[in-house]
């Protein structure tokens, strides 16, 4: 099972030092431990652009689909178990860059 | 067998089987929509069946099988429809589990029904219907939400544990402490509604829903008989059953504390439970709310007769609750004690300033409605008790209240 955790935050690339080198050491655990899939830091959503082709002719706009204060600044895709271990891990990972996150399961397997 | 004895039956294999049906289902499909539903439908064919040929010799597993039937068709028949989901339904990788400490299953059910991924009101509302077996009209009533609402909060719930896999299963060790206090807040509210039953085909008390609230707090108890809480609420259940047959009339009518016979009140149940009360005292960690309603539980326990009571401990005891939860419906029950120990007048205007918040609680209206009689306001405690007779659930509570009206000059 794959689970989303979601770095939430209002401004993206502002890790502290310290911070960045926590999640480096987190990042080593979770390769260590075998629930390391993938993991990025998105830059602000202002550099976004959302596409809509459903109907065969790309329409291009600009900034993001969902405007907020609070937004994802960063991700990993964890493969936990259980949700039970995906908190967890999660708990460490939001201690680990000092933001809030959020955990989503991803669909199928 | 009489129909009625069939009746009682069912009602009683209900009561007794319903939570072990859907733990033991759950367990073996993983999958809690499934359990519920062929739980469900067993005690549907028990209802058909049983009158003409007869309740089995072991209704439990009777309607375990049945139940284990009915899940497999449910799969069968949705296999057929997605041949892909047939291989992740039929073959449940579910490793085997290492034991918890708590080798029960319905614990088991319990620990995933009180998740802290849930929201708190998702968790009660899940373990009423999984655990306790109520429906969700019954549950709905419990906490004044539309029938529909709540059973879309059970149904979004379900989904959340399955896309999400929320373990089933008893939490380790050292995850046990923060996931015990969600599970006592969820078991108070089960006893609760077994201590005041709702429906107006309902006994006014179901003591099987209080007996199992006891019995689960006592299995917690022993895994884990340093927590204050889980004795202060082991205690706290104790005393209010204790107190159970003196409640209720042989017609059907609430009796309230000041009118109970306290001879009729278990003497054993009382004694264990001051036990505990006593216990925690001399532990002297400060207390949590179970053990302060606990210990106001003991000190009307304690006194022989009502008029024995020592009022000022318990209002004492009600304002140390109220700086741990500052809630309208603690104020309330602390304005109770206070028209004994400062006079009615001085309750009321307590109890006034709650209107915004406490309207919609049939005892809100039933406390101004005894304080404005005992002030001799007759036309405005009528009006309070109509309403409380209008929102109470509980056949007893309404027996009673509807006899205090109709005594009024």
């Amino acid at each position: 099972m794959q689970y989303l955790v979601s770095v939430i935050d209002d401004k993206t690339n502002s890790g502290t030092p310290d911070e960045m080198a926590a999640i480096d050491v987190f990042n080593d655990q979770l390769e260590a431990e075998g629930h390391w899939v993938f993991a990025g830091g998105l830059s602000s959503p202002s550099s976004a652009t959302v596409i809509d082709n459903r109907d065969g002719q790309a329409l291009f706009t600009d900034g993001p689909f969902l405007e907020s204060k609070e937004y994802m600044a960063g991700f990993w895709v964890i493969r936990a178990r259980d949700l039970d271990v995906a908190l967890k891990l999660a708990s460490e990972g939001s201690k680990a860059c000092n933001r809030k996150v959020e955990v989503r399961p991803l669909l199928g397997e | 067998m009489s129909e009625v004895e069939v009746r009682q039956a069912i009602t009683r294999a209900h009561h007794e089987e319903w939570a072990r049906v859907v733990a033991s289902l759950t367990r073996r499909f993983g999958d809690l929509d499934i359990a519920e539903e062929a739980a469900a439908e067993a005690f549907a064919t028990a209802v058909e069946r049983w009158p003409t040929h007869g309740v089995p010799p072991n209704p439990g597993a009777w309607l375990t099988t049945t139940a284990s039937r009915k899940a497999i068709d449910r799969i069968r028949r949705e296999a057929k429809r997605d041949d892909k989901q047939k291989a992740a339904q039929m073959v449940y990788d579910y490793p085997p589990e290492p034991l918890g400490p708590i080798d029960d299953e319905r614990l088991r059910l319990i620990f995933t029904c009180c998740h802290p991924a849930l929201a708190m009101e998702t968790r009660v509302a899940l373990t009423l219907r999984m655990v306790g077996g109520l429906t969700v009209p019954e549950i709905a009533r419990a906490f004044l939400v539309q029938k529909t609402a709540m059973a879309q909060r059970i149904t979004r719930a379900k989904a959340k544990i399955k896309a999400a896999r929320i373990p089933y299963r008893v939490p380790a060790a050292e995850e046990l402490p923060a996931r015990v206090s969600g599970v006592l807040a969820v078991l108070f509210l089960v006893f609760n509604e077994g201590y005041l039953a709702t429906g107006s085909d309902t006994d006014p008390v179901r003591h099987d829903l209080t007996a199992e609230a006891i019995r689960l707090t006592r299995l917690i108890r022993t895994l884990m008989p340093d927590d204050g809480e889980v004795t202060g609420l082991l205690a706290l259940m104790l005393l209010t059953e204790a107190r159970r047959t003196a409640r209720v009339s042989a017609s059907g009518e609430l009796v309230p504390l000041d009118e109970q016979d306290r001879g009729a009140w278990d003497a054993a149940l009382v004694a264990e439970g001051h036990r505990l009360v006593r216990e925690r005292l001399a532990a002297g960690v400060a207390p949590g709310r179970y053990q302060i309603l606990a210990a106001i539980n003991a000190v009307h326990t304690s006194a022989r007769d009502v008029r024995d009571t020592d009022w000022s401990q318990v209002v004492a005891l009600y304002d140390q609750f109220v700086r741990l939860d500052p809630s309208p419906i603690i104020a309330l029950n602390r304005a109770v004690a206070v028209a004994e120990l400062d006079g009615p007048d001085v309750a009321l205007a307590a109890v006034d300033g709650l209107e915004d918040t406490l309207a919609g609680y049939h005892a809100y209206h039933a406390t101004r409605a005894d304080l404005l009689r005992r002030l001799g306001r007759s036309q405005e405690s009528r009006a309070a008790y109509d309403k409380a007779i209008e929102l109470a659930g509980n056949t007893a509570e309404t027996a009673y209240l509807t006899r205090r009206r109709d005594q009024l000059g």
